[in-house]
């Protein structure tokens, strides 16, 4: 029996507000534990909380980014349930009235394009954060967290494989990143995915009984988790049991998931509407206020940079899936004609040292104006290649192409008489490789480039030294 | 409407409050005659009215978004039974 998964994610973003969301602490990340704490969010009673106007706007924000209808009013509720995190003993979120309903998120995978729908968009608090002692039987709590904003998003069930679930998570991120309302960080938590999945015969319009899954931190840990769920869920099926409706947290060291035992008993979270918060009301003049500040969105932004650069859409792809990013391309664009030279190097070069430092290029010293010159140097034939790529890692740390190539006399070779002499020089040393080339094995001819290349640091021009080779060898 | 014992421990446990016997047997006489009572409301045709959400009728109570000071730590920690490094300390809690 062919079976098909069938997906559904809850996604916390934290908002990038200053302040938290019903009290003025900060909402720093890394401050000493319990140093952002007031009665308000440490829960005291006969304080009152006050709503941040600005976790509307971002919300809002959103909401129109993936064409959600804002609810007209919205409403807090209390969600009542007792945990050392929350020293309220409810969380304050929304339940009857979130913020905005509907829309969807569109993703591609291998090619093919599909809206994952959206149920809803609500507003929320986070709550603090415990750390769980080795030795002894305690936790300790740290209620800077307590307060922050957050978003829920909550999709329908659209998804049916785990690259559709990253698919998703990945192109959430990218325009909450857009939007500047989250910082989209994963590991650091401030972006957070539950997973709902079940599955069923192929074709069959029935859900199977569902298992919520947890402590997913990464897009690798989505991924291997929903992959080891589908399959224990099918060799339980085929094995004649049941799957048990259940949390499950995935371990990241065993790559497995696992039961979350001891908080079986059904949630009964007694949600009512908050009395200490007034409703909001949104009308179209806010709505309009808002759709004003929206930027151009990823999807957006890839179809133009396809038409406007005639970029390869894989190409498009990666560079808009951050903002940053594609606004260094396209002010690189900007100054030097040659969209697919930038992209190329963005692609290979910026990317490799990006990735490896986890930074955003809005983090680094590479600017588009030294970017563009070395590769104008290279465009122009004044440097060779291989000298670009040896010195970018310099020109990422900010240094001036110009100046690098000057002080250290990289410009390319091209004098062909002087790269002649260094040619035949090389031949003469080498009579074996020669007599190979000759005899039909035309490939050896990288080697002497590699040779010349080695003899002249990296300076000599290739495609005139390819030239003068093969003429010289041909001879 | 009859409130079962069942119930009444159901609610208990979801406050963490603890009950004999005699006092579930109270409760879930109490309590079916406070909703009893309650819903009388149940009468009234209700179907074109808006739920009232707030007992005040003013909407769109906010703040900026402003980082004031917070209270010290100490402060923060003054009533905690325990505590270490800033930390509350609690007994232990596994998710």
């Amino acid at each position: 029996m062919d079976f098909e998964a069938v997906i559904g994610l809850e996604v916390h973003a934290q908002l990038l507000t200053k302040s938290k969301i019903f009290c003025s602490c900060s909402t720093e990340f890394g401050a000493a534990p319990n140093s952002h704490v007031c009665p308000v969010c440490c829960g005291m009673p006969g304080t009152l909380p006050v709503l941040n106007k600005r976790v509307v706007d971002f919300a809002i924000k959103l909401a129109l980014a993936t064409k959600a209808r804002v609810n007209p009013v919205s409403v807090f509720a209390r969600k009542n349930y007792f945990y050392p995190d929350l020293p309220k003993g409810y969380q304050i979120s929304q339940y009857e009235l979130p913020l905005a309903e509907g829309g969807y998120i569109e993703i591609e995978v291998n090619g093919a394009k599909k809206k994952v729908g959206l149920v809803r968009i609500h507003m929320e608090e986070d709550a603090g954060k415990l750390i769980h002692d080795e030795t002894r039987p305690v936790s300790y709590v740290d209620l800077n967290r307590t307060g922050v904003p957050l978003l829920e998003i909550v999709s329908e069930p659209d998804m049916r494989s785990p690259e559709e679930a990253v698919a998703y998570l990945k192109k959430l991120r990218s325009i909450l990143r857009y939007l500047e309302i989250c910082d989209g960080n994963m590991e650091e938590g401030s972006l957070r995915c539950d997973a709902n999945i079940s599955v069923r015969p192929k074709g069959s319009d029935k859900f199977g009984t569902k298992v919520e899954l947890k402590n997913m931190n990464s897009f690798k840990h989505v991924q291997k988790a929903l992959e080891y769920e589908i399959k224990r869920q099918i060799a339980l099926i085929l094995d004649g049991k049941e799957v048990i409706q259940e949390t499950r947290l995935f371990d990241v060291s065993r790559g497995v998931t696992q039961s979350m035992r001891g908080k079986e008993e059904a949630h009964d979270y007694r949600y009512f509407p908050d009395p200490d918060l007034v409703p909001i009301e949104i009308d179209d003049n806010w709505i309009k206020e808002v759709a004003e500040t929206l930027p151009e969105l990823p999807d957006a932004k890839k179809e133009r940079f396809i038409k406007e650069y005639n970029l390869p859409e894989y190409d498009a792809e990666i560079i808009t899936s951050s903002r940053k990013l594609a606004e260094f391309f396209e002010a690189c664009a900007k100054a030097l004609p040659k969209p697919k030279l930038i992209s190329n190097w963005i692609m290979t070069e910026v990317l490799r040292e990006l990735n490896k430092e986890g930074k955003e290029i809005d983090e680094t010293n590479l600017t588009p104006e030294n970017f563009v010159e070395l590769l104008k140097l290279l465009d122009e034939g004044v440097i060779s290649s291989t000298v670009a790529k040896k010195i970018f890692p310099e020109v990422y740390k900010g240094a001036n192409p110009a100046k690098i190539v000057e002080e250290k006399g990289l410009k390319q070779e091209s004098d062909e008489a002087a790269l002649e002499a260094l040619c035949q020089k090389i031949l003469e040393a080498n009579p074996k490789e020669v007599e190979k080339y000759r005899q039909g094995k035309k490939n050896v001819i990288g080697f002497f480039v590699g040779q010349v290349m080695r003899e002249t640091k990296g300076k000599a021009n290739p495609k005139i030294v390819n030239k003068i080779l093969t003429r010289l060898l041909e001879q | 409407m009859a409130i079962t014992k069942e119930e009444v421990k159901h609610v208990a446990h979801l406050a963490r409050l603890e009950f004999s016997e005699e006092e579930l047997e109270t409760f879930s006489e109490q309590l079916a005659d406070i909703l009893n009572y309650v819903a009388k409301l149940n009468e009234l045709d209700t179907t074109d009215i808006e739920p009232t959400y707030h007992a005040l009728k003013i909407t769109n109570v906010y703040r900026e978004d402003e980082v004031k000071e917070s209270f010290p730590t100490d402060e923060i920690l003054g009533n905690a039974p325990e505590r270490e490094n800033g930390f509350f300390v609690v007994p232990k809690v596994i998710k």
